[in-house]
């Protein structure tokens, strides 16, 4: 098996109108069909050595496509090709040249040890048995499990597991990796060091694709990004074009207690006002609001929020997140 | 983590891909087996159960004066048991692979499906051998039945064939577990028929002729007459061959089934559990 692409076009990732539909059953008596359509008609083309970041919300289509990408599901309709391989024709090629790191506690066996555990997936993926145990040594030295090797995955951590699933995505040495929200439910340093990983892999010339909910992961890593909404590529571009479709909004960040909803939809009611988005944080407000052309926004919302106990009110520079936003709540 | 090391570029086997099939299977059921052996669920499935079926059919030997040699029932029981592990291990194992999100990793992997899904159910179907081992030292411990084998190296022949083809017949069961998320249901439903059916519990004779093609097809009745002809005295060559016939189509069927289900699976999207 080589490492190297057999493929000489300068695109490692193609996927041209790509759609994936779910069927599923519901009722008891009744059975019903249903279809879901998670992906609905996607292009994308990415660069080798580029590292790609596919955002959306939950339910966007992010991971269907990861897994088409990765031969686990079929498609629908459309191609994809990987280093100029189809992933359908040619799975098994396409399946020795990429890795896959997906975030989460699962996809790997507890009862046998980290070492065990990348000596079985070395196997599968044809290492050469003299050079196995040194291969494994340096993945796990790269991640950061070196000593740990001979426990038991069952007590480690999730970072401990993170890690281990980094290590074996890239035990073949694959050039295209695939990243599936790597850094979930990892403690910051650990998120951090995860990060760097990815962005000294891009630099070694590797081609990415991650996918992830935090955003200024994806700004300080990605070279390009899409945006996916409903099944559907809603904006695609570098970081700071992407920034530049919202560098006319003002942003309002509000922290405050005990703001009702009548007061969100006055907010929302207000001129130039593009949305208003909210969270919760113990006891407190967070509030997000995106305005165009709204001269003293500041002081309207100050207005609209007498009587409530507003502990920060702040205008600052749209974000990665903030054009995030405005693409994905956009009707 | 030392994000900055230098990773040396790792060395793949040379030669044809299918020179390095049998130590791929070897470190599959070798890890399979790791993973099961640890698992206390699985070794009490395997150990308990067979020898409840095992005290029953020895004292009711005993208590009817049988002329069957208490060895016979010890070894039903024990295939009784490596079936049982076989179709819950499959079962199981598949299912718990499923929700501990390895079939993704598994399948994705370059190595054939069927190696990969071969070596876990050899690897359970050896689990079973606990439930051989323990059948033998219950009824000579507790009955005292005499483990005097007739060829004992026909005999380790004969054990070696029926679990290696009792974990081809997991591979073709265990193909429409990948398939199906409440496969388990299904192992249920396999288990006392196919006991019935193979004259482990009752010999062949006593059953209906209809069943008789059924229990030709299924390996457990060519691996307990292997066992028992080895173990008791008689013709063991003839059932060992035809375990090894029928190993060889649960093979092909195997091999055809998992390219077929592993298609399927990626058009119905089942290899996940979300």
């Amino acid at each position: 098996m080589s490492s190297s692409a057999p493929a000489t076009s300068d695109l490692a990732v193609e996927v041209h109108g790509l759609c994936r539909t779910y069927r599923t059953t519901t009722g008891t008596l009744r059975r019903r069909r249903l279809e879901v359509e998670a992906v609905r008609g996607i292009d994308l083309e990415i660069g080798r050595g580029q590292l790609f970041g596919l955002l959306g919300p939950n339910g966007a289509g992010k991971t269907t496509t990861i897994r088409v990408l990765c031969t686990l599901l079929l498609p629908t309709a459309g191609t994809v090709r990987v280093l100029g391989m189809d992933v359908v024709a040619d799975a098994r090629a396409v399946r020795r040249q990429i890795g896959y790191v997906f975030g989460g506690d699962r996809g790997l066996y507890d009862r046998l040890s980290a070492y065990d555990n990348l000596r079985y997936f070395a196997e599968l993926y044809a290492l050469e048995p003299s050079q196995l145990r040194r291969r494994i040594e340096q993945v796990l030295e790269l991640v950061g499990l070196h000593g740990r090797e001979k426990e038991r995955v069952e007590g480690f951590s999730r970072g401990m597991r993170q890690r281990l699933h980094l290590a074996r995505g890239l035990l073949h040495d694959p050039p295209v990796l695939f990243f599936d929200e790597p850094t979930i439910g990892v403690d910051p340093v650990g998120a951090r060091e995860v990060r760097q990983l990815v962005a000294d892999l891009a630099r070694s010339g590797k081609t990415i694709l991650l996918t992830t909910h935090y955003m200024f992961e994806a700004d300080s890593l990605c070279d390009r990004i899409a945006v996916i909404a409903k099944g559907k590529i809603v904006a695609q571009g570098s970081p700071s074009q992407l920034k530049a479709g919202v560098s006319d909004r003002t942003v309002v960040e509000v922290k405050a207690y005990g703001i009702g909803a009548p007061v969100l939809e006055r907010m929302r009611a207000l001129a130039g006002v593009e949305s208003v988005a909210m969270e919760v944080s113990d006891q407190a407000q967070l509030l997000v609001v995106q305005a165009r052309d709204a001269d003293q926004l500041t002081g309207r919302l100050l207005q609209l929020l007498e009587g409530v106990r507003v502990e920060r009110i702040a205008a600052r520079e749209p974000t990665l997140e903030d054009a995030y936003v405005a693409l994905v709540t956009a009707p | 983590m030392s994000a900055g090391a230098e990773l040396a570029r790792p060395v793949f086997r040379r030669g044809p891909a299918p020179l390095a099939w049998p130590r791929t299977l070897l470190t599959g059921w070798f890890f399979q087996l790791k993973m099961q052996a640890q698992s206390g669920f699985m070794v009490l499935t395997a150990l308990v159960q067979p020898l409840i079926f095992a005290s029953i059919a020895m004292t009711d030997q005993q208590a009817g004066n049988r002329t069957l040699p208490l060895l016979y029932y010890a070894l039903g029981a024990g295939i009784m048991g490596i079936w049982s592990t076989v179709v819950f291990g499959c079962g199981g194992v598949i299912s718990w692979q499923r929700h501990q999100g390895m079939l993704e990793p598994l399948v994705m992997a370059p190595a054939p499906f069927v190696l990969v899904l071969l070596g876990i159910t050899l690897g359970t179907a050896t689990v079973g051998l606990y439930s051989m081992g323990a059948t033998l030292v219950w009824g000579w411990l507790v009955f005292g039945a005499q483990l005097h084998f007739a060829s004992p190296l026909l005999f380790v022949a004969a054990v070696v064939v029926t679990v290696v083809s009792l974990g081809l017949l997991g591979l073709v069961l265990g193909s429409s577990f990948v398939l199906y998320r409440n496969s388990n249901a299904i192992s249920n439903m396999l288990e006392y028929p196919v006991w019935l059916i193979t004259g482990l519990l009752v010999p062949l004779s006593l059953l209906p002729g209809w069943t008789h093609p059924l229990a030709y097809l299924l390996a457990p009745t060519w691996g307990v007459e292997a066992l028992r002809a080895a173990a008791i005295g008689g013709d063991s060559a003839i059932p060992l061959l035809w375990c090894l016939v029928a190993s060889a189509g649960y093979l092909l069927l195997g091999i055809w089934l998992v390219r077929v289900v592993e298609r399927r699976a990626r058009q119905h999207a089942t290899l996940n559990f979300q």
